[in-house]
């Protein structure tokens, strides 16, 4: 039924840090899930199912609800109806393991944090209020920041940084938190092209590693090879699938001609 | 008239000299809060509807110092929410109907004083009266202090992950409502221990000027807190001992010689200074 069901990848993989190996994989499914705001409706019954190590591209209009959908996914918004499952449980609230990364338009850049202050901060589910910053973290936060090869700018300011680098320190972030899930808002608007390719190559290496990967994403042309799944929406789910079977031209034109006509 | 060291030796005067330190000190401490929270206008509202709150506490209970510190959070709740619930229920933004909010209440609150014959109080309330501090000012004003400085301290972990971006906060699980009500009330406490030193409405300055300072000197956040908790009791010590022999204003002096760190650090900050190289490449 779903794209995770038909999926190859059941070798064993690690969600780094967060438990360890296991030979099965997490499951995030969506069930009929309904987001009201005020008197409109931004999502309507979405239903899906997918799981570690796959990335999945929300695509639609503007307006469609894709980032209300990865706001919900993140917890930060209560739905009307329906049900988040991770891992079989419902997700009622934040959870550690699922981390969100906000666009880079809601972000002040002048804010006076390096790139480790910001990466140490996913340390604080670990840490709460006031638990001393141990070796364990710091040996994570320096794990993430090397993989993310942000190691020799770790001191920097992070307006004081490349787009592409902006983008890792926040993905270096996720990754001290122990996230299994990445929830991605616009990760690759404003980045210029090789910063772009090197996000993608990241996106493989993080799938790889058993992570799920959930990104909002608007250029149409960048799907296909950037991601295993879509999610095509406009408010109501238009399709979901692996990319070569559910990203056509027929659901494209679906998701967005009837935005013209929505609009008179 | 006497020298400064004539003057010191009055109570008078020692106490003026601590509330400068406590009051700059607390102030300059929770201003880093409120530069990091973008929310320097929204104090000035709140502080200006001080003076209406104060106006109605000495209406309905005489005037005393609890009735006036309840009257003053009354007051910037009503002008807070008010604002929140006339921008909801119209179609004006919250900054308009906070405009139009406060102005009306700070005029009633002028009508309400001038009637009730209270100009002396409302010149102390309006610019300050640190020189006619009694001992329990200076306590309520070393409690109010203490209070702002351990609750934002015991915060701050979560408070700074909220102030960078609320979504990663509350993703993270930081209580974002818990903080939201301890800040305010830790802003509005201060206000009124700032009213003492500059009145409600030079109050904003203190209660920005000394992080907005720091700020363009530091990439540390922490060094924010504590920078501007320095500063500011530096600038009202250093006001204190200036505005004695030139015969000015204390409270007048405190808000322009922080206003002038300011400026100094705006133009001659070695990083992001208007005379400094990286300007323009970051």
């Amino acid at each position: 039924m779903t794209a995770a069901a038909s999926h190859d990848k059941t070798k064993e993989h690690v969600c780094w840090g967060g438990g360890g190996a296991h030979t099965h994989h997490h499951r995030l499914e969506v069930v009929g899930l309904s987001v009201h705001y005020q008197e409109v409706h931004a999502l309507e019954d979405i239903r899906f199912a997918t799981e570690c190590g796959r990335s999945l591209a929300l695509i639609g209009p503007n307006g469609a609800g894709k980032s209300t959908l990865l706001k919900s996914l993140a917890g930060l918004i209560a739905g009307d109806s329906g049900k988040i499952l991770w891992r079989g449980k419902p997700l009622t609230r934040s959870s550690h393991e699922i981390a969100y990364l906000p666009q880079r338009g809601d972000i002040d850049w002048n804010f006076p944090i390096t790139v480790r202050g910001l990466v140490e901060m996913g340390r604080y589910p670990n840490l709460g209020w006031w638990r001393q910053y141990s070796r364990h973290d710091a040996e994570i936060v320096e794990r993430a920041l090397t993989s993310m090869e942000l190691r020799d700018l770790q001191d920097r300011q992070i307006s004081a940084l490349s787009g592409g680098q902006q983008q890792r320190a926040f993905i270096a972030r996720a990754l001290a938190q122990e996230a299994h899930v990445l929830l991605l808002d616009e990760p690759f608007t404003g980045l210029d092209k090789p910063a772009q390719e090197n996000l993608s190559r990241l996106f493989k290496e993080l799938t790889a590693e058993g992570r799920l990967l959930i990104a909002s994403h608007h250029d149409l042309q960048t799907v296909t090879g950037n991601f295993d799944d879509v999610l095509l929406i406009r408010r109501h789910q238009i399709a979901f699938g692996p990319v070569a079977e559910s990203f056509t031209q027929d659901n494209i034109a679906t998701a967005y001609n009837s935005e013209l006509r929505t609009e008179n | 008239m006497p020298t400064i060291t004539d003057f010191l030796a009055e109570p008078i005067a020692k106490r003026a000299l601590l509330a400068c330190l406590m009051i700059g000190f607390a102030n300059g401490f929770v201003s880093a809060f409120v530069v990091l929270r973008k929310s320097a206008l929204k104090i000035g509202t709140i502080s200006h509807s001080l003076l209406p709150g104060l106006a109605l506490a000495v209406l309905v209970a005489g005037l005393s110092q609890w009735s006036a510190l309840a009257g003053a959070i009354f007051a910037a709740l009503i002008v807070g929410l008010g604002s929140i619930f006339l921008s909801r229920t119209s179609r004006l933004d919250q900054d308009t109907a906070m405009g139009v909010l406060y102005t009306t209440a700070f005029a009633a609150g002028l009508l309400i004083l001038k009637n009730l014959d209270m100009r002396q109080k409302l010149d102390e309330w309006l610019f300050g009266s640190i020189i006619g501090m009694a001992d329990s000012d200076l306590w309520i004003a070393f409690g109010i202090s203490a209070i702002a400085v351990i609750t934002l301290t015991t915060l701050q972990r979560p408070l700074l992950i909220y102030l960078f971006e609320p979504n990663i906060a509350a993703s993270l699980g930081v209580p974002v409502r818990l903080l939201n009500y301890a800040t305010f009330a830790v802003t509005i406490l201060v206000l009124v221990s700032s009213l003492q030193a500059v009145g409600c409405i030079l109050s904003v300055g203190l209660l920005v000027a000394p992080a907005a300072t720091v700020y363009l000197l530091t990439n540390n956040a922490r060094t924010l807190f504590w920078g501007g908790g320095i500063l500011g009791a530096v600038g009202s010590v250093i006001a204190f001992f200036l505005s004695y022999p030139l015969g000015w204003s204390v409270s007048a002096t405190i808000i322009v010689v922080l206003g002038s760190f300011f400026f100094l650090a705006y133009i001659f900050s070695p990083k992001y200074g208007l005379f400094s190289k990286r300007r323009g490449v970051a």
